[in-house]
């Protein structure tokens, strides 16, 4: 048997698309649109974006606690972050195809700001976003840590890190801190540390969890937050582990159904589980399971509901009535050739007032402000509502305009 | 259509897409199976630097007699731009989105002669 050589090596870091790699240049054509669109009379604001927190793990882990653990992920360069953080089975950057991956370790930056700040103001200036809502990366699947205890101290080190480091620095940037929701008593605490930090907007649930949302443990989580008027995210994420998914066998099949799976299962018992009635001032936000599950899961829930009322004692009225009250990030939008399903979706949801536009930038499925802006369908009441003013009003935000656009509105 | 200067011949490569700014307008252009293309460098999908990515060959699958798959390879007859924002492909022949061939970049007709490379905008 002869083998061939491997030489196919489409994506070298020799490709110029990788090897001089800059995010400004990269997203040129996003600040075009945001002149041509004229986004120095928007504010916009990002619910959902990310930066790669595994990069900056060395300074996050001065922020632990735990000296043992500390060690760990220290130890052995970078290989020690594997007994800290999980890794993920998927390939995110197509095998190469999109070039941020692979490109973005050898971004320059200055020496100040944080690298953090820089590379995040690069693309929402290039985008046209004023403020973003901050997020990490590999610590979506924390969730899934065996180990709990290194979930709260991770998460812990992570906000605090974050706290003084980013959001201290920067008023463009804020963040919905990580909630270890595994571990109840330390997500209670974890409120009261952080709640009143400088840029911290709510708190986080990612990915799968150990218990669902309706356990009793976790009411005392929701009260506090209610307390502090902060908002609950529900960030979403695929776990190729989860038995329901096992069987898929690509990644775009885990991550299509996956992302929308994980908060149809939230919100599923968060619904039917009278959270809504339990805890009437808490705000909750969806997060990165796009929107075609939302008209889905009401149709769904609403048609059996009818049936099974005694299922449901706590219901006041229909789930999609609860449903219709939240919030959802807008990121990834579904359309492709499906302007009319887009427009009934937006109406089921009262999308003007609970819709928050999100890029989800750097990843892979991102999207640009223009995916709201260029909808035909939608008023410029709705546009201005959905790119900023709903974020504002959730988030209680004091508005910061980018500075290119400050510079633009007075020059006329 | 008006006919603009848009580089030397000598300027294009079977390998490296050149990009071009013309009126405003950025066009990427390359030498594929002996022939020039010239493509807006603005992707249907939410207006990435298409050209500026990644070429790579279409991905197929290889069956046995009983429709079971054996391995994937790569087909090198068939080129694409990948869109470096969101991996959106295209062939570089027709510029047609692999996904879905109603949707295209739009292509430039372009001459060489002289040793330069004229388009038509």
């Amino acid at each position: 048997m002869s083998l061939t050589g491997n030489t196919m090596n489409f994506s070298t870091d020799n490709d110029p698309a990788i090897k001089e790699f800059n995010t400004t240049k990269l997203l040129k054509n996003a600040r075009k649109q945001a002149e041509d669109r004229n986004y120095k009379d928007f504010f916009i604001c990002d619910v959902d974006s990310h930066h790669y927190e595994t990069e900056a793990l060395p300074e996050i882990l001065q922020y632990m606690d735990d000296p043992v653990m500390r060690h760990l992920g220290l130890s052995a360069g970078n290989v020690g972050r594997a007994g800290l953080i999980p890794q993920a089975i998927g390939s995110q950057d197509m095998a190469g195809r999109v070039t941020r991956y692979a490109g973005r370790n050898k971004e320059v930056v200055p020496e100040k700001p944080h690298r953090d700040i820089t590379l995040t103001r690069r693309w929402m200036d290039a985008m046209g976003v004023d403020m973003a809502c901050l997020f990490p990366t590999p610590m979506l699947l924390l969730a899934t840590h065996p180990q709990v205890e290194v979930e709260v101290a991770m998460a812990r080190a992570y906000n605090r890190w974050l706290c003084e480091r980013i959001l201290e620095e920067d008023k463009r940037i804020v963040s919905m801190v990580y909630l270890p929701m595994n571990e109840p008593h330390e997500a209670e605490k974890m409120i009261d540390e952080f709640a009143e930090k400088k840029g911290v907007v709510g708190f986080l649930s990612t990915g799968y969890l150990k218990r669902p949302v309706h356990d009793s443990v976790n009411m005392r989580i929701y009260a506090k937050l209610e307390e502090h008027g902060m908002p609950l995210g529900f960030h979403a994420a695929y776990h190729w582990a989860d038995t329901s998914l096992a069987q898929l066998n690509k990644f775009i099949s885990v991550h299509a159904l996956g992302f929308s799976f994980c908060n149809i299962i939230h919100m599923t018992n968060w619904v039917l589980n009278g959270m809504p009635e339990r805890f009437p001032k808490l705000n909750t936000m969806w997060i990165e399971s796009g929107l075609a599950w939302v008209p889905f899961l009401m149709q769904r829930l609403d048609n059996e509901y009818m049936m099974r009322t005694s299922d449901a004692p706590l219901l006041k009225k229909k789930p999609s009535d609860y449903m219709r009250e939240m919030f959802y990030s807008s990121q990834p939008i579904e359309l492709v050739d499906n302007k009319e399903a887009l427009e009934v979706t937006f109406k089921m949801m009262n999308a003007e007032s609970q819709l928050l536009y999100s890029s989800d930038y750097p990843h892979w499925d991102m999207d640009l402000p223009s995916t709201i802006h260029d909808i035909p369908f939608l008023d410029e009441t709705a546009k201005r509502n959905i790119l900023g003013g709903n974020a504002q009003k959730l988030f209680n935000l004091d508005p910061v305009m980018s500075e290119w656009k400050l510079e633009a509105r007075k020059q006329g | 259509m008006p006919e603009k200067l848009l580089c030397a011949s000598s300027d294009l490569s079977d390998t490296t897409v050149k990009i071009c700014e013309v009126d405003g307008v950025e066009i990427g252009i390359i030498r594929h199976n002996g022939d020039v293309v010239a493509y807006k460098n603005v992707c249907p999908h939410q207006g990435g630097p298409v050209c500026e990515g990644l070429r790579m060959p279409r991905v197929c699958v290889e069956f046995d007699d009983q429709q079971r798959a054996l391995q994937q390879n790569f087909d090198e007859s068939e080129m694409h731009f990948v869109c470096p924002w969101h991996g959106w492909e295209f062939k570089m022949e027709t510029g047609e989105a692999v996904g879905d061939p109603k949707i295209r970049l739009k292509r430039y007709k372009v001459t060489e002669r002289d040793g330069e490379v004229y388009v038509e905008i």
